[in-house]
């Protein structure tokens, strides 16, 4: 069954109430878009709180600058997306629905407000548009409330959760538009999804969008995408919060959260990108950083300040080779650093240095000065 | 029952002057900016006057005193 290239049309919506929250249990569904969370176990905290009061946002902020898929997926699908997106806002009694599109995704942001045109009035009318600063954090749950709530798109404190107060003060469903997706095929089809949205970016013959079965490993996914030749020395499994992998290591591991989960990995918001062995893994991980450090809010000093400190000792290892005391800091500051903010950015940038600094324990031991090389 | 109490901090309030790990080093220490890094676990029964007392004495009241299941997830 695929979703992707199936022709995308409003039809109506399959009746639902509380037993498509056991089907999406039954079906084993997790979110999207990046924390992996299960989508019963939201749904049930919102529905048992909602009171005819809920909110549903349609997450398709889509801030990771690799990442691709849910862009594509508006763009085609978006009938799909709000069926999803619909079907919630019934079994949820809610009244109100918030599509947060990113504000430079301009493709998939005409696509749904197209599609959107075409629902039933009920749809429609209790239906708004909020674009999503084209900011890393944005996309974060809180950030996405604080945004339609206030216009600012920082993250705010949790508790209270979303689905405890969040937009206008009342429970809030956040869901990626892929997982939306899912729960419309689940409700349509009964049937367990089988496939999902991968974006292949890096070192690959033809990076971009592609649907995966269930099965289809690290190495399945990079031959769909034009191979990557012999000279892939790692992959990113899961955008920048992810983790690396050893290509060799990773090349027979499946695109699922359970087998991701026992090496260590896990699919994140599905981006898999492949680091040629051309490239310095030393100055790759420092561009990042360096990039997530810049996408703190500014607003918990141990994040701010402490995604910049190891930015600048990445840098520094990039650009003058490698020293001791910065190898010793990265290590001490990356745990100083974990568990430490209002939102999980920090854990995200720390674990993805974590995996840099065990996958590539020779290149950061022994890198020489060869100045940071900025990578695209 | 005996209340598990756990020290907590707005990370967002925060300006991280470290009066509180002045006034309970046994609980919180400063990282390299200042920052508070809070002990794991319940505060003891004989340091809760001193957690209560850094509580009160924040500047800006981003440290508190909360139930063990109220931490966040
Ligand atoms: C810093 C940060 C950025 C995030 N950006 C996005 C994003 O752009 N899109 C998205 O769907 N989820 C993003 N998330 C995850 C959301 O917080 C949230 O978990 C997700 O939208 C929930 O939907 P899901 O359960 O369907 O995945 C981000 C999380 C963090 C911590
Ligand atoms: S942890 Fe970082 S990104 Fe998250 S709210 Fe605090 S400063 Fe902003
Ligand atoms: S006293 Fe308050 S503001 Fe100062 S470091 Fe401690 S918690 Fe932060």
């Amino acid at each position: 069954m695929t979703r992707l290239h199936a022709p995308d049309a409003m039809s109506p919506l399959p009746r639902a109430g509380g037993e498509l929250i056991d089907a999406i249990q039954w079906a084993g569904l997790v979110g999207r878009g990046g924390a992996g969370f299960s989508t019963a176990v939201k749904w049930r905290a919102v529905v048992e709180r909602s009171r005819g009061q809920a909110v549903i946002v349609v997450n398709g902020a889509e801030g990771e600058p690799q990442s691709k898929k849910d862009r594509v997926l508006m763009s085609m699908r978006p009938h799909l997306v709000l069926d999803g997106a619909f079907l919630a806002a019934r079994v949820l009694h809610a009244r109100r629905v918030v599509l947060y599109i990113g504000e430079r995704h301009d493709a998939a942001r005409a696509a749904m407000l197209r599609a959107l045109a075409e629902r039933p009035d009920q749809d429609r009318r209790i239906t708004s548009f909020v674009p999503a600063p084209a900011r890393y954090v944005a996309g974060a749950e809180a950030a996405a409330v604080h945004m339609i709530n206030e216009g600012v798109a920082t993250p705010t404190n949790v508790p209270p959760y979303p689905f405890e107060r969040g937009v206008d003060g009342a429970p809030t469903l956040v869901q990626n538009v892929e997982t939306l997706a899912h729960v419309a095929l689940i409700a349509r089809t009964g049937m367990r999804p089988t496939t999902s949205l991968i974006t292949m970016a890096g070192a690959v013959a033809r990076p971009g969008v592609i649907e995966v079965e269930a099965g289809t490993t690290i190495g399945g996914a990079i031959e769909r995408a034009g191979g990557a030749g012999s000279s892939s020395r790692a992959v990113l499994v899961g955008g920048y919060f992810g983790s690396w992998v050893d290509t060799q290591r990773g090349w027979d591991i499946p695109l699922d959260h359970a087998a991701l989960r026992q090496h260590g990995l896990g699919l994140g918001c599905g981006v898999i990108g492949v680091l040629s062995h051309s490239r310095c893994p030393v100055c790759e991980t420092a561009g990042i950083m360096r990039y997530l450090a810049g996408e703190s809010s500014a607003q918990c000093g141990p994040c701010f300040f402490g995604l910049r400190a190891l930015a600048d000792a990445c840098t520094r290892i990039a650009e003058s080779g490698t020293n001791g005391q910065d190898l010793e800091r990265l290590r001490r500051w990356t745990v100083d650093v974990s568990g430490r903010g209002a939102c999980r950015h920090p854990d995200g940038a720390v674990m993805f240095l974590q995996s840099s600094l065990q996958v590539f324990a020779d290149e950061f031991s022994r890198h020489p000065a060869h100045g940071l090389r900025r990578t695209a | 029952m005996t209340q598990r109490l756990n020290l907590t901090v707005d990370r967002i309030k925060c300006d991280g002057r470290g009066l509180c790990a002045e006034l309970l080093p046994e609980l919180i220490r400063l990282d390299d900016w200042g920052y508070p890094i809070l002990a794991a676990g319940p505060i003891p029964e004989h340091l809760l006057p001193l957690a209560q007392r850094a509580v009160e004495d924040c500047p800006v009241l981003a440290l508190a005193i909360r139930r063990a299941e109220a931490v966040k997830g």
